[in-house]
């Protein structure tokens, strides 16, 4: 009698691999229904919150019985400058044509928010002289030597200035700036500014006492015409910092011992508004003499600003990114509930244990689930943001709002970072949902934090936005900003305008820093506890 | 058992109202003797607290306009509402996860009265974790707000129950816990399982006040406000300048109150319908 032979399983042997596993956990994600209709809900709520968002950008005040009046949108034409950028160009300007080569020099001894009133030099608080909405001179103003192109708007030039809080400055082609000497003019410490023109080179110069001179810089700008217009300029920019509303300003300043060397030597100056933008700034009022000259001086006022745009002031193109923001943030609702179902379930209904009785490595198992549901969220959430940041787009055109022109590279950026966003936050949540094993915790945890901030933060009475756009997983929403910020132009930089506190990556690392102290706990807690 | 003097049997519970306490006993049990009750209770004061206190200590008197001081001080209620739901989610959701729920039918196989006796242990728990929590917060702003300048030189009175307003900011905020408390347990009874009820609580409760700000058109932002259960439920926090708020404090609190009798008549006639 022999003994039979013990079962063989004709089965080849399976691999047990990190493939496989990922494969596994795809499996189960795609079998249940609900996950895969629950994802379809997230990329339905992006695109139909940046559609719901998108349209409502219209200026709107508050009337008589709390009934709102709101302006139909209207955009004036936006100037743009020679990098393609969308500028402001207004300014008070006493030019001269310069022919060829040659320079300017001049002596700055004041800077006011005073205009010129009567008939001679004397200068009276500018609300008596007419009634403008006017701050006092905001931190911006300018005053200064210009040499430009042309007169029309969003031409190349460089100047150099006077400012009241920023001291001497030399600017170029509206986004570049250079600062020269600290401090601010008085009649008792004047400015010395000169430009001077080589060929396509303008270089600018500052001093004390007009012996002692220092070279700012130099600006190139390539292509310049034969033919310039050089001269004296003014400008004051509205003042956004800080505030919702923005309101118009003047300025004045005083320029004495004008000296020009170049081609021709004896004309006349000419006083020219260039480019009054009623829709934006304080448009100084026909029939009063902006520019004044006596023996040698000239005083100017000036309202507007040479400098790029940026959101928040004349141009509300915040609508795309706030159409993005609300698009993101209701599409994390679902894929939270979805990411801490992943690894909950399977607590519940006990599959756990047949997962790790067929993979007992149990870090791998939870890799493989993150890998899965990292990927499936990214891939959803960069689709859905696609649609979603082209119909706010289309919805905010049709309704004649200004959209800054998104470069291409930004606009990769905005997609793949919000997938980024989604499938970080979605390895975070599972991690969390991991150490807690339990549902309730996970969800409630990953919406406070993910929703929450954004409405404790609206409290205008709270300086809280600033800080939770920082220390919270919200800081990963900087992905999403795309509007241009420059230091030179003060502007209200904040989230309700489409500004984030950090650059895009560094907003990103916050949230990454969450997500692996929740995976890394988690990778610790599934080895070390039973199931 | 038969009675003696009757000569029937006597069933043990003949009435309704004695149904009634004994499923309520039975629900004040399983509620006191979990751990997670404890601390989640804990969670609501301390959170919300924590949060009233952030908040207040970031104020400055000084940004645009005359604020709400009491209102500013019971912010917490924003976060402290988030565990609240949580709590009253897992009342029901814990007991389907853990197969509890068939145990529970089966003792007390009247539906309704078993929702009934959830309701009101739940709601018992809430006043009291709310109350604390909200007096803990007014507290807070009391001693805190003075030091950033809310003071009777800028025109501010010191917070206090006294003050008529105030109180009913107080006694409303811990009513709209305890509501929360009721949608929410609604919401889970008719869905069961715990995660998708919490994320469909605080999707609905924070949808509002976020779309309210996305959305500049001011037409639109009034009717949300109007409707939100927790934008038109936490006008009841207001104490100046009612006139301009989009609803009024008591009739805020009725549309909360109208969102949870929805929910928990919608979820008490799931949970007849269906097999647990």
């Amino acid at each position: 009698m022999t003994t039979p032979a013990p079962y063989r399983s004709e089965q080849p042997v399976g691999r047990d691999g990190f493939a496989q596993l990922v494969r596994a956990e795809f499996t189960k994600f795609r079998t249940v229904r609900a996950w895969v209709l629950t994802l379809g809900v997230a990329a339905l709520l992006m695109v139909g919150f940046a559609w719901l968002t998108s349209p409502h950008v219209g200026v709107c005040v508050v009337g008589p019985e709390s009934r709102p009046i709101c302006s139909t949108p209207s955009v004036p034409p936006v100037p743009v400058g020679p990098g393609g950028e969308p500028v402001v160009d207004t300014f008070s300007f006493l030019r001269k044509p310069m022919i060829g080569n040659g320079s300017l020099t001049v002596e700055v001894t004041s800077l006011t928010d005073a205009v010129a009133s009567g008939n001679g030099n004397n200068l009276g608080p500018v609300d008596q002289v007419l009634n403008p909405t006017h701050t006092d001179l905001v931190p911006w103003a300018k005053a200064g030597l210009i040499i430009t192109q042309s007169t029309v708007q969003g031409a190349p030039y460089a100047a150099v200035m006077v400012t009241p809080s920023h001291g001497v400055r030399m600017q170029y082609d509206y986004t570049d700036d250079v600062a020269g000497l600290p401090g601010t003019v008085t009649r008792s410490s004047p400015r010395w500014l000169r430009l001077r023109r080589v060929g396509d080179v303008i270089t600018s110069y500052d001093s004390l006492d007009a012996t002692h001179w220092t070279k700012i810089g130099a600006a190139n700008l390539a292509g310049l015409p034969r033919t310039v217009q050089i001269g004296l300029f003014v400008t004051s920019p509205e003042d956004n910092a800080g505030t919702t509303d923005s309101s118009a300003s003047l300025a004045t300043a005083t320029f004495g011992r004008v000296r020009l060397v170049g081609d021709p030597p004896n004309s006349g100056w000419s006083g020219q508004v260039v480019g009054p933008n009623p829709e934006s700034y304080f448009t100084l009022p026909t029939g009063r003499n902006w520019f004044k000259q006596s023996d040698g001086t000239f005083t100017v006022t000036g309202s507007g600003d040479i400098a790029p745009q940026v959101s928040g002031g004349a141009l509300q193109g915040a609508g795309e990114t706030t159409g993005l923001l609300a698009s993101g943030t209701f599409g994390l609702v679902p894929v939270i509930v979805l990411a801490t179902l992943f690894i909950t379930s399977e607590y519940r209904r006990r599959l756990i244990r047949t997962t790790l009785i067929a993979s007992p490595r149990r870090g791998r198992v939870l890799t493989a689930k993150a890998v899965v549901i990292g990927a499936v969220t990214f891939v959803t959430a960069c689709i859905a943001t696609a649609i979603a940041e082209a119909v706010s787009r289309h919805v905010l055109t049709a309704n004649g709002n200004y959209l800054f022109p998104l470069r291409t590279l930004a606009e990769i950026r905005v997609i793949l970072g919000t997938g980024l966003l989604f499938a970080v936050a979605a390895i975070g949540i599972l991690g969390l949902a991991t150490v807690l094993r339990r549902s309730a915790g996970a969800v409630a945890t990953g919406i406070v934090l993910f929703v929450l901030p954004f409405i404790i933060g609206a409290n205008p009475s709270s300086s809280a936005a600033d800080w939770l756009m920082r220390v919270t997983p919200i800081a990963a929403f900087a992905v999403q900003g795309t509007l241009p910020h420059f230091a030179q132009v003060s502007d209200a930089y904040t989230w309700s305008n489409g500004y984030y506190p950090f650059g895009p990556w560094v907003g990103f690392a916050v949230l990454c820093a969450y997500a692996a102290v929740a995976f890394g706990a988690a990778m610790w807690w599934i080895q070390r506890r039973d199931v | 058992m038969v009675d003696p003097a009757t000569g029937r049997v006597n069933r043990t519970h003949p009435q309704a109202t004695s149904a009634m306490r004994d499923a309520l006993r039975a629900e004040w049990t399983k509620l006191r003797t979990l751990a997670s009750t404890y601390w989640l209770l804990v969670a609501v004061v301390v959170l919300t607290v924590g949060v009233s206190s952030a908040v207040v200590a970031s104020s400055s008197y000084r940004t645009t306009g005359y604020q709400d001081a009491p209102k500013l001080t019971l912010t917490g209620v924003y976060l402290g509402q988030a565990v609240v739901a949580v709590l009253a989610t897992l009342v029901v959701s814990n007991e389907y996860s853990t197969g509890m729920m068939t145990v529970t039918l089966t003792a007390i196989p009247r539906r309704l009265v078993v929702l009934g006796a959830k309701a009101a242990a739940l709601t018992g728990l809430v006043v009291v974790a709310g109350a604390i929590a909200v007096g803990g917060s007014l507290l807070a702003g009391r001693v805190i707000l003075p030091g950033n300048g809310f003071t009777l030189a800028h025109g501010y009175q010191l917070v206090s129950l006294g003050h008529g307003p105030t109180l009913r900011a107080a006694i409303g905020s811990v009513l709209y816990l305890v509501l929360i408390a009721l949608l929410s347990l609604g919401i889970a009874v008719a869905i069961r399982e715990s995660a998708t009820s919490i994320g469909v609580v605080l999707g609905l409760l924070y949808l509002f006040p976020f779309l309210t700000q996305v959305i500049s058109d001011p037409a639109w932002h009034r009717h949300l406000e109007q409707i939100g259960p927790m934008t038109a439920g936490l006008a009841i926090q207001a104490t100046t300048n009612l006139q301009s708020l989009p609803i009024s404090p008591w009739t805020g609190l009725g549309v909360l109150a109208i969102w949870a009798g929805v929910a928990l008549v919608a979820g008490g006639i799931l949970f007849r319908l269906r097999d647990a």
